[in-house]
């Protein structure tokens, strides 16, 4: 049953999913989910001009990835729109921009349910490649940043005056969010990716009394997924990303369903 | 303090201001802090106490004259206010160990110094407003700081609460020899426990000892006479303690003893 492509879709999966636990804790935490949507939405961009000028895809998605937050943080400053008002321009926009692109470009045939949904055919030895090279890139530098990152998201304040740099490490998580994005579109999709980070964290919460158990926790919650979902995509011929995230909501019901009451009747 | 040595400035700002839409939030300000003081700034609502403070740790800049800090200043700092989101999974120890690691030793004093110890396994979201105000006071010295900044540290601290931790502060100031920037609204102790006084109201209004600002015209004009009347000076003594843990101490009689009531 194990073929070839499916090993390589959990071995992607399990890659992504590690990534995705720490990244959307901090997500979760600093209620930045609508950053992943437009993150993840403006990947559909870079896919049209990855297809454009022949490019890798992931790469071309990672660099669309890291444009628009550099733009979000210029039009921020700048501009006098709120944060959401923001960030929505830009989620779709880009994603307008992207299926324009792709419209115009008659001579190239798109899978484009492929790229919104997540296709475990799709997956290439390079794309292995690059999933785990990038991933665990991504996980070793949120390692070195995460005390910052941490003492930011608890206090921008106490974190500044007490010399820990915070912008730095919030400038470097931009960059590692688009890496995310761009290493988990082949195996949940453009459309789903901020389910991948936000689901598993959101179960995890319920199970962790520490930050850092938390993001331990939503890895493995998303690795399980990860595997329950491409099983699930495997036997029912679905698309892989709604049936990981079909999977990691399963998880969170459980998380969340009170245990048998004992305490209760005395 | 020992007058033999000039003691090392810290932080200073001169002349320093700030501007939010054509608005000055605080202008003019010239003041320093030294190793082993304790200055404190008072003055009403919206009169710049917290923008002052924020200057001299730079959180902001000023957009007319001049701040300075000592290159590499340890700093520790209490903020007027913050918000712990619910989602953060966020232990008593964590939270100390927020911007430096520490070994057990040394949280356990911190927090024994600040009356918390019975909280070491606490989560964050569950402390009352004084618990919470007392942990953050524990983060903040738990750094050994060179420069302690507190904004406001005793808020929803009963009073008994309130003298004790600002004896503590005190006695911070005394074995670190570190400098302390404090904000406050209790005139009573600020006026005891602080050796340098700035009034603020959008500007310096008076500075200096607490007996020659109290008796400030500047000073009367701003909080009004009824305030200074009775200032200061003021100690408090009970016969007996309430422990954390809900016993009763008792200083004065048989040693010591202890009522155990549960």
């Amino acid at each position: 049953m194990l073929d070839d492509f499916f090993f390589r879709a959990v071995l992607g999966g399990i890659g992504v999913a590690l990534v995705a636990g720490p990244l959307g804790c901090i997500i979760i935490w600093r209620r930045l989910a609508y950053f992943g949507d437009t993150l993840s939405h403006s990947a559909l961009l870079g896919i049209a001009l990855a297809l454009l000028f022949d490019i890798n895809v992931t790469l071309a998605v990672f660099g669309i990835s890291v444009a628009v937050s550099m733009l979000l943080i210029v039009l921020q400053r700048r501009a006098s729109l709120s944060s959401d008002a923001l960030l929505g321009m830009l989620a779709h926009s880009s994603l307008a921009i992207g299926l324009v692109v792709l419209a115009f470009m008659t001579w190239v045939r798109v899978d484009l349910m492929g790229f919104l949904f997540g296709d475990i055919l799709a997956i290439t030895p390079l794309d292995m490649v690059i999933i785990w090279g990038g991933g665990m890139s991504v996980l070793a530098v949120v390692f070195i940043i995460w005390r910052s990152l941490f003492a930011a998201t608890v206090s921008y304040e106490i974190a500044t005056a007490e010399g820990l740099s915070p912008d730095h490490a919030n400038f470097i998580f931009m960059i590692m969010m688009a890496g995310v994005i761009a290493i988990s579109m082949k195996i949940v999709g453009v459309l789903l990716i901020t389910a991948l980070l936000i689901i598993p964290a959101a179960t995890a919460r319920r199970l962790s009394s520490s930050p850092e158990q938390m993001a331990l926790f939503s890895s493995i919650i998303g690795l399980i997924s990860v595997w329950g979902g491409l099983l699930g995509s495997l036997e029912w011929d679905i698309p892989a990303g709604p049936s990981i995230v079909v999977a990691a909501l399963i998880c969170f019901i459980l998380s969340v369903i009170p245990l048998p009451k004992r305490q209760r009747t005395r | 303090m020992s007058l033999l040595k000039e003691p090392e400035m810290l932080v200073s700002l001169e002349n320093a201001g700030i501007s939010r839409s054509d608005r000055w939030l605080v202008r003019g300000v010239s003041m320093s802090v030294s190793a082993g003081e304790i200055v404190t700034l008072i003055g009403p609502n919206g009169s710049g106490k917290s923008t002052t403070a924020k200057l001299t740790l730079g959180l902001l800049q000023p957009d007319e004259g001049k701040a300075y800090r000592k290159p590499h200043l340890n700093v520790g700092y209490v903020p007027q206010k913050l918000d712990l989101n619910w989602t953060l999974p966020l232990s008593v120890t964590r939270f100390l160990q927020l911007t430096n690691r520490a070994s057990r030793a040394q949280i356990n004093d911190a927090l024994a110094s600040t009356d918390t110890l019975h909280l070491v396994n606490a989560q964050m979201n569950n402390l009352s407003g004084g618990e919470f105000q007392r942990i953050l006071l524990a983060r903040a010295i738990l750094r050994a700081p060179d420069f302690l900044v507190l904004d406001e540290p005793v808020q929803g601290v009963d009073s008994n609460g309130e003298l004790a931790l600002f004896s503590l502060i005190e006695n911070i100031r005394n074995t670190l020899n570190c400098g302390v920037l404090l904000i406050s609204h209790n005139l009573h102790i600020v006026m005891a426990t602080t050796d340098r006084v700035i009034c603020l109201n959008g500007h310096v209004c008076c500075s200096g000892s607490p007996a020659n600002v109290a008796s400030s015209a500047a000073f009367k004009s701003l909080f009004g006479e009824h305030a200074t009347s009775g200032l200061a000076f003021y100690e408090h003594n009970h016969d007996h303690e309430h422990l954390p843990d809900g016993r009763i101490h008792h200083n004065t009689g048989n040693g010591g003893k202890e009522n155990t009531d549960a």
